[in-house]
């Protein structure tokens, strides 16, 4: 178990090599090879999920140096449940890929970008260096920005640049904050950072930076003043690229970084700085409301589901600042469920496109719920878990936000989640009207291939399957994750320990 | 692509090789002096990129070139994440010290299995930095043609 985290980074980035020398000699060993890397890194990512032991860590210290002097990973709980998270969305999406891109030429050059965007992802999750993490952002969005623009049609390339405009905004705040980091504590390890913010005098430059590396991480997750490239890149990638950017990639990037910072190495809590938390769920609660509204109006299949994300995002946001244990459960646990949920309906819009052709929902006349029922029947369960409803996982991470809102005695905040996911399912029962349900409409269509069925059905079972082991999930993969950014800067103490003796 | 006029052919003839030789150079020396894998991984591709440019190419040699680019970028990668994986094997750590008390510091022959780190990123830095140049150049001849 203690190599684990280096296989994690080592057999994709492999793979993502091997892919461009392999597949000139054959075209399907690039799905091979692919196929081959995910499922080993599933396989790895359950079985940390499930059996790191809770406060614990993995500190894997690289080339031997002990912790503050050399480059660490860090995989505890939280980690390793990103990582579950990741692997899953990325295991299914790559089955949906097998047959959907064979609308696309050069699948080598897919599976390679799609490869090193999960290496980008899993390092984020482990590193316990910021600069690290910063590194590994880059190797995921450089990866996401051309494969948003693999279609290479104008609109996808305008939508790939405006994506990597604003990504790099993102990034240079970062690796700006970064760099006023390491002049003032001379070190970069987490850990090591956490230990001397905790020394430090809290300055108006000291909460300059930590603006900086907020607004970064904001403009990543796409919260709402930071959300403009979002309806744009996400529809534009191709179905699977559009699941995974919406389903993992804003939250590894995002919520994930934020939340790391925020709790373990900047060590704030509400009871300490109210302030932060307050902005956290104002931007919360704004996200939630203003993406709503947006998406109710919007024609397109793809980018009504995109301007879902961010609102779902938002209540991620809005429990990360309610800040207390049922709210921080809530969030991980939407965390999972919006992962599962909002690439299932991604997926499902790749199934429509794939067969169809056509992503405007006005141009539908309904009735292809007769003609594609497995697309049709995941599109629904999965429209219902993303609004909330009882049996599946969405209903439970919703609820606790919910909870988490009111015991702290924010009413306003609980009535608007509350209330807002009522038109979440409004604004995406409103393709199920158009496209799914009614007479028969258009003619000729088939179902979609049998992988692509697969791909969606399985994750209708995860959603289902976790809406019913629900009270089995909570105490054995997100109350650890949950306990991990509760204990705050323990964390630091915990790296330390573990790391510092090599 | 068409070749330039014989002025600038003389010159690259005469530079392009010390181009090279100097690329090379900053790669081996990485671990002593500034430079690295990266920089000298940068001039070697100029000096490729300069001989392309002096003397011309074909459409066949372009897309020849390309492929044999991206063939050479991919072995860097592997070769880099091999010595890594070396580290795992051998000291039981990733990317540890292979050679940790071979050669004398200060010389050419020391630091271990950073000079080996260096190669591999120079040979992915200068196929990738060309296979960028071939792509611009041969996007270059299906708009002309």
């Amino acid at each position: 178990m203690e190599i684990f985290p280096v296989l994690l980074i080592a057999i994709p980035l492999g793979g993502a090599f091997l892919i461009p020398i392999l597949y000139k000699a054959w075209n399907r060993l690039a799905e091979i090879v692919a196929g081959l890397c995910l499922a080993a890194v599933l396989a790895l990512s359950i079985y940390l999920a499930f059996f790191l032991v809770p406060g614990k860590p993995l500190v894997y210290l690289f080339g031997n140096w002990p912790v503050p002097l050399g480059i660490a990973f860090a995989v505890d709980r939280l980690s390793s449940f990103m990582l579950l998270v990741v692997a899953i969305l990325v295991f299914f999406s790559y089955i949906f890929a097998i047959r959907y891109m064979d609308h696309f030429t050069g699948s080598g050059k897919f599976y390679t970008l799609y490869l090193l965007m999960l290496v980008g992802m899993n390092g984020v999750v482990m590193t316990g260096d910021l600069f690290n993490m910063f590194v590994f952002m880059e190797i995921a969005g450089l990866s996401s920005y051309a494969l948003v623009a693999f279609g290479t049609e104008a609109e996808e390339l305008e939508a790939g640049f405006k994506y990597m405009v604003m990504g790099e905004i993102a990034s240079m705040m970062i690796l700006l904050a970064i760099a006023f980091i390491y002049a003032a504590t001379s070190t970069l390890n987490l850990a090591d950072i956490s230990r001397s913010f905790a020394a430090m005098d809290k300055t108006p430059g000291f909460w300059f930076v930590f603006i900086l590396l907020m607004s970064g991480f904001s403009i990543k997750a796409a919260i709402v003043p930071f959300h403009s490239w979002l309806p744009d890149a996400h529809p534009s990638a191709p179905a699977p690229i559009s699941a995974l950017l919406s389903g993992v990639f804003i939250k590894v990037l995002g919520v994930y970084a934020m939340a790391r910072i925020l709790f373990n190495v900047y060590g704030v809590s509400r009871a300490s700085y109210p302030a932060v938390f307050n902005a956290l769920l104002i931007l919360g609660l704004a996200s939630i409301i203003i993406a709503s509204l947006l998406a109710l109006y919007q024609k397109d299949y793809k980018r009504l589901l995109a301007y879902s994300s961010i609102s779902q995002i938002g209540y991620i946001v809005l429990a990360l600042g309610i800040g207390n244990e049922f709210a921080l459960i809530g969030a991980l646990a939407h965390i999972l469920s919006h992962s599962l949920g909002k690439g299932l309906l991604f997926l499902t819009s790749g199934s429509v496109v794939y067969r169809v052709g056509e992503r405007d929902i006005t141009k539908f006349t309904g009735g292809l719920g007769k003609q594609m029922p497995w697309t049709s029947l995941s599109y629904n369960l999965g429209a219902l878990s993303v609004a909330g409803m009882p049996p599946f996982l969405g209903f439970f991470s919703k609820l606790f936000i919910i909870l988490g809102a009111v015991k702290a005695g924010f009413i306003v905040p609980a009535v608007v989640a509350g209330l807002f996911a009522v038109v979440t399912l409004g604004y995406l029962l409103k393709i199920t009207n158009k496209v799914f349900w009614g007479k028969e409409g258009i003619k000729g269509i088939k179902e979609s291939p049998f992988v692509m069925v697969f791909a969606m059905v399985s994750l209708v079972v995860l959603l289902v399957a976790g809406g019913a082991f629900f009270f089995w999930l909570k105490p054995h993969l997100l109350q650890p994750a949950a306990d991990v950014l509760l204990k705050g800067t323990e964390y630091a103490e915990i790296v330390f320990r573990i790391g510092a003796g090599g | 692509m068409k070749g330039m006029t014989p002025i600038v052919k003389v010159v690259a003839r005469i530079v392009g090789g010390f181009i090279f030789i100097y690329g090379c150079y900053i790669v081996l020396y990485g671990h002593l002096s500034p430079g690295g894998g990266f920089a000298g991984g940068a001039i070697i591709a100029a000096g490729l990129i300069l001989a392309r440019l002096a003397f011309g190419t074909t459409a066949s040699q372009e897309r020849s070139a390309s492929i044999s680019s991206s063939i050479f970028e991919s072995t860097g990668g592997l070769l880099f994440l091999l010595i890594a994986l070396l580290g795992l094997f051998v000291g039981g750590y990733f990317f540890i010290n292979l050679f940790p008390s071979f050669g004398t510091p200060g010389r050419l022959v020391s630091a271990g299995s950073i000079p080996f780190s260096n190669i591999a990123i120079g040979i992915k830095v200068a196929a990738a930095i060309l296979s960028i140049f071939v792509v611009l150049a041969s996007t270059k001849y299906i708009f002309k043609e």
